[in-house]
């Protein structure tokens, strides 16, 4: 096929010793978008990653990145990206500016571009003030966004952000994520690796779930939403009626639960399109008043959970209690989030079963 | 399977394609011998590696010593010590390189480099020829610190500069070694023993310091057939300065000059595709 694919990856394999880093992964791209590939620690997303932008050989598979292949041509592959890895690759006994100058150097774009280039990038990143000073004595946040903009020297097609809001407090957080955005409107492609669901929600065109080294699911934010079958259909009448959960039964796919007063409805549904109006005609003919109604589609947190068997709370929990004091409050605000999706999850397993 | 190769004209991306040309690995390797010199300015223990110790090691041999070392056939012991002083000072300042390497490969930044079109090799070379310019500051303090104690060398201009370019040539070599241990160390720190456990027995074991002559025999032939010894009995010989060991009967004491180039030619043809090798096998994976 003949496609616009700015990073096409087929059939990826990579072990390392014993572990199976990637077991089979497929990715496509197409320009101008931005993917998320959405894991937790040790998914493969990293190793991914590091395939796509040449540092890492596949054990077997293919991928090309800006339509080169990344095996036989890495040259081309490297002159057509910029990467923001996980750990911030800066050199901390340069300062901002050095760092920068010296990417642009390196990628052959000249003393005097470089220069300019850096300065330019260093306004943006709000880190002109900074910019003369040792990278050593940066804090997180200034740290990834000096990573950013290095990946940025080059003004390159395809970008490679690898957990690029890690660590970081909800202010660096927002900061970062506005110039991603900013990078989308002007055309470039980008694939984005995160752990967390609002942040792929948030961004991305696309997500393609990883656990173990495979993908697990994939397609829009809307779509993963959709197809997570954790939609629950929830309806409140004006009165008790008897023919209520008859009316809505052959409409949903799990048994009708009625609360103790008889008033509120609910059943999990398969999906959601034009069901309420289904549903409100439905009740309507039975002679049954309906004060409101709600389909209520699960988060991605939901999603994600169903999928990946819920092990990234124990990820999270992990981390937590590690020593990487600087991304404690990034972890908080993802297990906060995962608290807050859990009640969901159980209530819909309840009925389930 | 075909796929368009997008650049999109919003991104600008219209850069000359200089990889893999002489001129682009040229650039390459000159901006990371000037990171690195950076990189020597800012670490206050590398930096006094090649400025504060040479001077402290020259103004402390010749007056501890110096009484106390008689040197056959006669001449002053400064004149006998600046050559061996100026090899120990330099030998021992290559494992800056070692620490160097190894301290690339453990922080992310080898990561960035690998993703960049630039001459890979470039990291090794850049770190050498910075290493390099570091000894040629390091020779510059020993030689203007012994002319500042008594050091005169007896010869003219142009042996005495081909005696301090065989020094820097074998420190040169031996900073490639240097560059081996760093790229197969574990860390930074485990490179950096490598100055103690090696360069300075290395350095003690010559005749840098002491005439080799009242040696036991077997140290007496280590001392002998130590490159070290070579390279400092050539530079003596180039400067005009006293050179007890022209006396000792081996090759390398009769034909001092030939026996440190052929030295540190060896040393670099070993060392130099043993470096590239390791360096190769540390960044693929």
């Amino acid at each position: 096929m003949a496609t616009d694919l700015m990073i096409q990856a087929e059939g990826l394999t990579k072990s390392y010793g014993s572990t199976r880093a990637l077991a089979g992964v497929d990715i496509a791209v197409p320009a101008g978008t931005i993917l998320g590939l959405l894991g937790p620690n040790g998914a493969g997303k990293t190793t991914a990653v590091r395939v796509l932008t040449t540092l890492a050989r596949p054990d077997s598979g293919s991928a090309t990145v800006a339509g080169f292949d990344v095996l036989r041509n890495p040259g081309e592959v490297r002159r057509h990206i910029g990467v923001a890895a996980q750990d911030a690759t800066l050199d901390p006994l340069l300062t901002g500016r050095q760092n920068l100058v010296l990417i642009g150097e390196l990628s052959d774009l000249g003393r005097a571009d470089s220069r300019a280039r850096a300065k330019e990038l260093l306004a943006q990143f709000e880190l002109t003030d900074a910019a003369d000073r040792v990278v050593k004595g940066y804090s997180g946040g200034m740290r990834r966004r000096l990573d950013l903009a290095g990946s940025l020297m080059t003004r390159p097609p395809v970008l490679f952000l690898d957990e690029p809001t890690t660590g970081l407090d909800p202010t660096s957080r927002q900061r970062v994520w506005e110039a991603i955005r900013e990078l989308i409107g002007e055309g470039v492609t980008v694939l984005l690796t995160t752990q967390y669901l609002e942040e792929a929600d948030e961004l991305a065109h696309d997500i393609v779930v990883v656990d173990h080294g495979r993908v697990i699911a994939q397609g829009t934010p809307q779509e993963l939403k959709e197809a997570s079958r954790g939609a629950r259909l929830e309806v409140t009448l004006s009165e008790p009626h008897p023919g209520a959960a008859g009316a809505m039964a052959p409409l949903v796919s799990e048994p009708v639960l009625v609360s103790d007063d008889g008033r509120h409805l609910s059943a999990g549904v398969d999906s959601s399109t034009g069901l309420a109006t289904v549903v409100v005609r439905a009740l309507d003919a039975a002679g049954v008043l309906v004060d409101n109604i709600e389909v209520r589609q699960p988060s991605l947190d939901d999603v994600f959970f169903s999928l990946t068997g819920g092990h990234i709370e124990e990820e999270e929990a992990a981390k937590g209690d590690g020593s990487e004091a600087g991304s404690g409050s990034g972890s908080d605000g993802a297990a906060a989030g995962a608290v807050g999706s859990g009640e969901g999850r159980h209530e819909l397993e309840g009925v389930r079963a | 399977m075909t796929t368009a190769v997008l650049t999109p004209s919003s991104t600008g991306y219209d850069r000359p394609h200089s990889g893999g040309s002489l001129l682009g690995s040229l650039a390459d390797i000159w901006a990371m011998t000037r990171r690195n010199l950076v990189h020597i300015s800012r670490e206050p223990m590398q930096l006094s590696d090649v400025t504060i110790q040479p001077l402290l090691f020259t103004v402390l041999f010749v007056y501890i010593f110096g009484g106390a070392i008689p040197i056959p056939g006669g001449g002053s012991y400064v004149d006998f010590l600046l050559a061996g002083i100026l090899a120990l000072n330099l030998t021992t300042s290559t494992m800056g390189t070692a620490i160097g390497l190894s301290t690339d490969l453990h922080e992310g930044m080898i990561d960035r480099f690998r993703t960049l079109p630039m001459w890979r090799s470039a990291v090794l070379v850049g770190r050498s020829a910075a290493d390099f310019l570091t000894s040629v500051l390091c020779a510059a303090i020993v030689m203007l610190t012994g002319l500042a104690v008594g050091w005169r060398p007896g010869a003219s201009a142009i042996s005495v500069i081909g005696g301090l370019g065989l020094l820097l040539l074998f420190a040169y070599a031996v900073g490639w070694v240097s560059a081996c241990v760093g790229l197969n160390s574990k860390s930074p720190e485990s490179a950096g023993s490598f100055g103690f456990i090696v360069l300075f027995p290395l350095t003690f074991v010559s005749n840098a310091f002491v005439p080799t002559q009242h040696m036991p025999g077997w140290l007496q032939a280590i001392a002998t057939w130590n490159p070290v010894s070579a390279v400092v009995s050539a530079a003596r010989h180039l400067w005009g300065n006293p050179n007890p060991s022209a006396i000792v009967q081996a090759w390398p004491m009769q034909h001092p000059v030939e026996a440190a180039l052929i030295w540190s030619v060896a040393i670099l043809a070993v060392a130099c595709p043993l470096a590239a090798h390791s360096f190769k096998k540390r960044t693929t994976e």
